[in-house]
């Protein structure tokens, strides 16, 4: 296992749903893994959120920041954008 | 209609705008507890915040959280959904949770509404000034959600009471107690990053899901509700760690000392949520040792690794922690059922199919160690003679827990370590816990230890009866063991199982 891993939980949910989604298809080396009511999504490096493809998936906009509604854990440094949200360890 | 402002600009005029240079204080007076734990801070401005949220936002997505949980609240409630959790022992895992967890949010809000005070910076401030709020919204909601159990089982009903006096119950209170007089830059190393960063998932992602698991949606809602916030709380604590790291090289050995310290102390707390994992969810959702390899060791290990290169290392002793992991809460169980009688939940042996789980989890322990003492205690409960431990334990000076560790090598013998202190004996479960001793014995000799106050008569009186009423716990109801408790009989009457078992008889 890479030591620099990164993961976001999100609840499974209506909500989370268009995330989970858009995230796995933004990070293809990601492992999506599923438990009680909650979704663990693992990668080595980074994670990334992009407003557009949970726009794309959810036909409505979407505010990085909604995040925070269906947001269980994450672990990494993050950075906030208004177009992105970022979970990453470059070491 | 003016152009909407970006992200950053917002934040900056929303945050940043907010603080002012005092003009007729000096600094020292305004701020009087920065310089008193010996760390430097130059330049408040560097602090970097991650998460960019502004308090329009802030009330706007948490009044939507509180919005959808209370929904769920109530249509738990009106569902009479306390029938459909998978069985009344799991009730006393929130019972624990009621007595242990929901009075430490209140210490966080308070402590987060005292640091915010503390720092100088307005990055920290604000940050600390919505975790304080978050804090409270966390009682708050945990006291609702659980309010509706309270009409049907024993031991809700007084709480907050149980937590200032119930023995194995100093052991978080005494966490927070010990955070709390410390310094603001130890406390939010302690809380912000060992406890909510390091360790608090292991609470709220696999304990939660458990609840889900097994029909408790009103506590998995109001669990993930809190962690969603938790999020933001551990971007604070990375972010404070970071950010005195970089300030002055001479705050690294401090950080580091802090570290190995609220590690262990957390990592002992966390022994209760190893039994409420392994042995109080009827549904198992993973193990403890697998929770703990999975957000300590490897999650655990990756932030380490990416705090190294400003000389941070792994916290002293996590190596005891893994060793640990094995036996933990077989351990701790094994505690907690043979003082039964003292605690504030029914406490029971784990089923033959459960033995199975617990003996295809721990190959290594499980079957050697802890099964044949267990089947010895289900003996007894089924010649109706359920065993109860008739002394009292003697308490680790540092953590609180009863010394029933075992050595880091040697699951059969007790781990015993001792101190001497202007000329009295102190004791510890572990070299963790005597560490943190030896480096402020002054701070530790002033525990106020439950065993050591009930044999001064400081409890209530000196029989067992006499420091149950002191407790407010009802004797033979809230500390039966389960199969001899009225929720059990309760709860079969409500499933209608006592007509099978007539039946079958």
């Amino acid at each position: 296992m890479p030591k620099n891993m990164v993961y976001i939980a999100l609840q499974n949910n209506e909500d989370a749903r268009g995330i989970i989604e858009a995230i796995e298809r933004d990070n293809p080396h990601a492992t999506v893994s599923h438990f009680p009511a909650m979704v663990k999504i693992d990668a080595p490096g980074r994670i990334v959120v992009k407003r557009e493809t949970v726009e794309e998936l959810i036909g409505r906009e979407w505010d990085p920041q909604e995040i925070h509604v269906s947001l269980v854990s994450i672990s990494g440094n993050v950075d906030e954008t208004e177009d992105e949200f970022i979970l990453e360890r470059n070491n | 209609m003016a152009k909407k402002l970006n992200l950053r600009d917002k934040y900056a005029l929303m945050t940043r705008d907010l603080s002012w240079d005092p003009s007729y204080q000096p600094f020292e007076k305004l701020f009087p507890q920065m310089e008193m734990e010996g760390i430097k801070i130059d330049d408040w401005s560097k602090w970097e915040d991650p998460f960019r949220l502004t308090m329009d936002a802030y009330w706007k997505y948490q009044a939507e959280k509180e919005r959808k949980l209370y929904s769920i609240i109530d249509a738990f409630a009106q569902n009479n959904a306390h029938l459909n959790v998978t069985d009344a022992r799991y009730v006393n895992a929130i019972k624990l949770f009621l007595t242990g967890v929901s009075p430490l949010e209140y210490q966080a809000h308070r402590g987060f509404a005292m640091v915010g005070r503390q720092f100088p910076g307005v990055g920290a401030q604000v940050a600390c000034q919505m975790q304080s709020v978050d804090e409270l919204r966390h009682v708050q909601t945990q006291i609702h959600t659980m309010s509706h159990y309270n009409k049907y089982f024993n031991g809700f009903h007084d709480w907050s009471h149980m937590h200032d006096r119930v023995w194995y119950l100093s052991v978080p209170k005494s966490f927070f107690d010990d955070a709390m007089t410390a310094g603001p830059f130890e406390f939010i190393t302690a809380i912000s990053f060992s406890f909510e960063y390091v360790l608090t998932n292991l609470l709220f992602m696999p304990f939660m899901s458990g609840a889900a698991y097994n029909g408790d949606m009103a506590t998995v809602t109001f669990g993930f509700s809190a962690q969603s916030d938790e999020s933001r709380h551990m971007t604070l604590g990375l972010e404070v760690i970071k950010f005195m790291l970089e300030a002055h090289p001479d705050n690294l050995p401090i950080i580091q000392g802090w570290i190995d310290k609220w590690f262990w102390r957390g990592y002992r707390l966390l022994s209760l949520v190893s039994m409420m994992m392994d042995y109080m969810l009827p549904k198992r959702v993973m193990s403890w040792k697998e929770a703990w390899d999975m957000y300590f060791v490897q999650n655990g290990g990756a932030l380490f690794e990416d705090l190294a290169r400003y000389g941070v290392r792994m916290p002293k002793h996590w190596e005891v922690s893994v060793k640990e992991a094995d036996r933990l809460s077989h351990e701790t169980w094994n505690v907690f059922y043979n003082y039964g009688h003292a605690a504030a939940f029914n406490s029971w042996m784990p089923s033959e199919e459960e033995m199975e789980w617990l003996s295809a989890k721990y190959p290594e322990t499980f079957d050697k160690y802890y099964r044949p003492r267990f089947t010895f205690f289900r003996n007894l409960e089924e010649q109706g003679k359920p065993f109860s431990n008739p002394t009292l334990p003697m308490l680790c000076q540092t953590c609180q827990v009863p010394m029933f560790y075992t050595e880091p090598d040697d699951p059969t013998t007790v781990c015993f370590r001792a101190s001497e202190y202007k000329g009295d004996h102190y004791h510890f479960c572990s070299d963790g816990c005597k560490d943190i001793f030896d480096n402020e014995p002054e701070k530790y000799v002033q525990s106020w230890l439950p065993v050591h106050q009930i044999y001064q008569g400081n409890c209530g009186g000196a029989t067992v009866p006499e420091v149950l009423e002191w407790y407010h716990l009802v004797d033979g109801a809230d500390n039966a063991k389960y199969p001899f408790s009225p929720d059990y009989e309760n709860w079969k009457k409500w499933k209608g199982q006592v007509a099978k078992e007539d039946d079958a008889a």
